[in-house]
């Protein structure tokens, strides 16, 4: 290898004596609160969306909604059991072959048109519900879910009436009826990831949000009633597991496709092996960031801190394992906690807040074990100082250094504001550290050298590749992970032809 | 008094080189008249995972080949079955196929052949594209083999059932350990002998011959086999589905039978599709 230690790495001038002072906004600087105040028009119990109607469960049970904000209760949320999501099946079948599977794609594709616009009619109201139900910081809901959650709409929307290009050679067809499980990270983007590329396929859609997420997709469906979307198109069942369990299992659904966990993603495999279900799975991640000490470094900086810190770090291709160049590594670990310690942790309404709250109880615990684990397998800690709000599901945005891939901490997905810091020395060592896991969704590069670019992108094992950027998505884009990230794509034409039977 | 010919002795081909299973076990089998033709090795899960070994061993130089290289690869191979058209014919022949249905059979495997070689160069440019996305950002989206794929082929056409599904396999850079047909394995033995002096590098195709009984269950749950294509029954299906998930796998059933394999429905840019992954670049565009 030659040379990695840049000309300008030398060419830096050493400060000595006393060190330049910094400005900490922390905790001196207070912030006005800068509350967004428009209305999410929350009901105070959401029900079924069966057949395009609202309806109770059969069995008459219902669960807590909590705003993990601040640990109050928002709303009750409809419990379906195995007798709602067979009626949820039964109205998408009776769609899929009365009005749905039949009415010309160029028709289509005007019902998914008018959903996304009247998703943006009403984007602040679903920006402010989807940070109350989840705890997502208000400026990602409302600059980045909601928006992207139309454009998925839009995007697909022009497909509907396109499809023979989807698929060269060859035509496609509907596959029928989809069962689709999405989880609480992105409620309101996940559910366009799954509903959009499928109805414009001509599929009918049974689809569950997760347990701790429901509202935005049950406010959602009031979209598709005010769009005039055909009655069992659609259907959103609500419920923890065994309501996923039940919309995987159902034999009416012709494709299952599923967003979640690896450890899930298995179970769904084995309890599908004796059917010949079509499936897409979009499961765990471990990625690794990684950063060349010819990279532009304040960018990189920004890079690691939207690639771990967004959305809490709940991402599944979160970059959680930063793998810097050993000779840049000191200087980028400084310049990272600097950084860190001007994020503002806090009230995810506020449209200064930077990191909001963990989605539940039982997540906050599962990244406190695993951050544990990592202070007693020997990994150094550092969290900035930040005050936290009394009541609510919060942590500090954390960094791990002098880990080593043996370590928990660098092998199991954190789904959470933590980041494991190891080193390398040359490009052959990053890229086997970097492909070391079983996980392949998503990878960084950060580099100046066009070609280091191309390397590092051919031989990363990882479905997609940020280089000089981290964490942007797109619905022309496809996203989906190789090795037990899953398998299939979300997005653009390869995603499309998942929902698609080629004939 | 004629001459008392030469028996040939059954040697799979894997890891470049002609051998007999470690376990040292064969079984017999019985040509269409019924009379003992030879000793088949009855390949081991140990005879599998060494075959793994080596073809993951092969599969980063085989990918890095350029798809010019592959394209060619895959038409030599198609220049040595040709080349050796009336031994395969004779071959088939031997195992209960018509002397008409053998050669249909032999120019259709080596038509196959061709099918494929000619995608090497041109499938990327049908699945692959770059994507407009709403930022700054140049995007491309471009396939990359899978890895190590496991192959479990029909009894019937043993040849060409065996072939259509490997050449889509390895045309983009994967590497294949391929259980050969249960009840007609010597034509895979032959086979080997073509791959071998057909420039395609050792260990990326790897032919073993032995009982699906015995091996699925490896095939199912080995993790370094990325993916599975198989023509498999009900309770086949779901043992390697169910070995699968542990690994998360990817796992592809192929459903012809008899006649449908040989028409040009049997072969696709999608059979090649089924064992790539999507890869997606992002990078800023800017000064």
């Amino acid at each position: 290898m030659p040379s990695l230690i840049s000309e300008r790495r030398k060419s830096i001038p050493v400060r000595r004596g006393r060190a330049t002072p910094e400005l900490i906004f922390g905790d001196l600087w207070e912030f006005d609160p800068a509350p967004e105040t428009a209305d999410p028009k929350l009901q105070p119990r959401y029900d079924l969306f069966i057949n395009g109607a609202f309806v109770p469960p059969r069995a008459g049970r219902y669960f807590d909604s909590i705003n993990p904000a601040n640990e109050q209760k928002l709303a009750d949320i409809a419990l379906a059991d195995a007798a709602d999501v067979d009626a949820a099946y039964r109205a998408a079948q009776r769609a899929f072959t009365t009005t749905w599977g039949k009415m010309p794609g160029r028709e289509r594709a005007k019902y998914l048109y008018r959903i996304a616009r009247l998703l943006q009619d009403r984007a602040r109201e679903f920006a402010v519900a989807e940070t109350l139900d989840g705890g997502k910081p208000i400026k990602e809901s409302r600059d980045f879910d909601v928006p992207m959650t139309a454009a998925h709409f839009f995007y697909h929307a022009g497909w509907a009436d396109k499809l023979d290009y989807v698929a060269p050679g060859r035509r496609v067809a509907p596959l029928g009826v989809v069962g689709q499980v999405i989880p609480w990270n992105f409620p309101l983007l996940m559910l366009a990831w799954k509903i959009a590329p499928a109805l414009a396929m001509g599929n009918c859609v049974v689809l569950k949000p997760a347990e701790t997420t429901s509202i935005t997709c049950l406010k959602f469906a009031t979209i598709l009633q005010d769009a005039g979307l055909p009655p069992g198109v659609v259907n959103f069942v609500t419920g923890a597991g065994e309501t996923g369990a039940a919309v995987m299992a159902h034999p009416l659904a012709a494709k299952v496709a599923f967003t979640g966990s690896t450890e899930v993603g298995k179970a769904i495999l084995r309890s599908l092996a004796g059917t010949e279900k079509k499936m897409t799975l979009e499961l765990g991640g471990k990625a690794a960031n990684i950063v060349f000490d010819d990279a532009p470094l304040d960018q990189a900086v920004e890079g690691i801190v939207n690639g771990i810190f967004f959305n809490q770090g709940h991402v599944c291709c979160a970059g959680s394992r930063l793998l810097v160049h050993e000779p840049v590594a000191d200087r980028v670990l400084a310049k990272l906690k600097h950084r860190m310690r001007v994020l503002r942790v806090g009230d995810p309404l506020d449209k200064n807040t930077d990191i909001g709250a963990i989605n539940s109880k039982s997540q906050l615990e599962k990244i406190k074990k695993l951050v544990a684990s990592g202070v007693k397998e020997g990994a150094e800690i550092f969290q900035p100082s930040c005050r936290l709000p009394a009541k609510g599901y919060y942590f500090r945005p954390t960094v791990f250094s002098g880990v080593t891939m043996s370590h928990r901490i660098a092998r199991e997905e954190i789904f959470g504001p933590v980041l494991s810091v190891l080193t390398f020395r040359t490009v052959d060592e990053a890229v086997e550290r970097a492909n070391n896991t079983a996980y392949g969704l998503s990878a960084g590069v950060w580099t100046d050298k066009g070609s280091r670019i191309l390397k590092m992108s051919t031989e990363l094992k990882a479905g997609v590749v940020w280089a000089n950027t981290y964490n942007k998505f797109d619905p022309t884009s496809p996203f989906g992970g190789y090795k037990e990230s899953g398998f299939g794509r979300e997005g653009g034409r390869q995603g499309l032809l998942d929902y698609a039977k080629l004939v | 008094m004629s001459r008392l010919p030469i028996t040939k002795t059954p040697k799979p081909y894997v890891g470049g080189s002609f051998i007999r299973s470690e376990s040292g076990r064969t079984f017999p089998l019985a040509d269409a008249t019924g009379a003992f033709f030879a000793n088949i090795p009855q390949c081991t899960r140990k005879d599998l995972r060494n075959a793994i070994e080596a073809a993951a061993k092969a599969g980063p130089g085989w990918a890095k080949r350029t798809a010019y290289n592959r394209g060619q690869i895959l038409y030599r191979l198609a220049e040595m079955l040709e080349a050796r058209r009336d031994e395969m014919i004779g071959t088939l022949v031997r195992f209960g196929s018509t002397k008409s249905a053998a050669a249909k059979e032999v120019d259709a495997t080596t038509d196959r052949l061709i099918y494929y070689a000619g995608w090497a160069d041109k499938y990327e440019q049908v699945l692959g594209n770059t994507n407009p996305v709403a930022s700054p950002h140049f995007n491309f989206t471009v396939t990359e083999p899978m890895g190590v794929v496991g192959v479990i082929a029909p009894d019937a056409p043993a040849l060409l059932g065996l072939v259509s599904l490997i050449a889509p396999i390895i045309v983009s850079g994967n590497t294949v350990i391929a259980l050969a047909a249960e009840k007609n394995p010597y034509p895979s033995i032959i086979l080997g002998e073509m791959l071998a002096t057909s420039d395609l590098p050792g260990s990326v195709v790897n032919l073993l011959t032995g009982f699906r009984r015995e091996l699925i269950p490896t095939f199912a749950t080995h993790t370094h086999l990325r993916a599975i294509s198989a023509v498999a029954g009900p309770a086949d299906r779901q043992a390697l589905r169910l070995g699968a998930a542990e690994s998360v796998k990817r796992v592809h059933f192929t459903d012809l039978e008899g006649a449908a394999w040989f028409k040009t429905e049997a072969e696709s840019v999608y059979a090649i599709r089924d064992f790539l992954e999507f890869k997606t670049t992002w990078h800023p565009i800017g000064a």
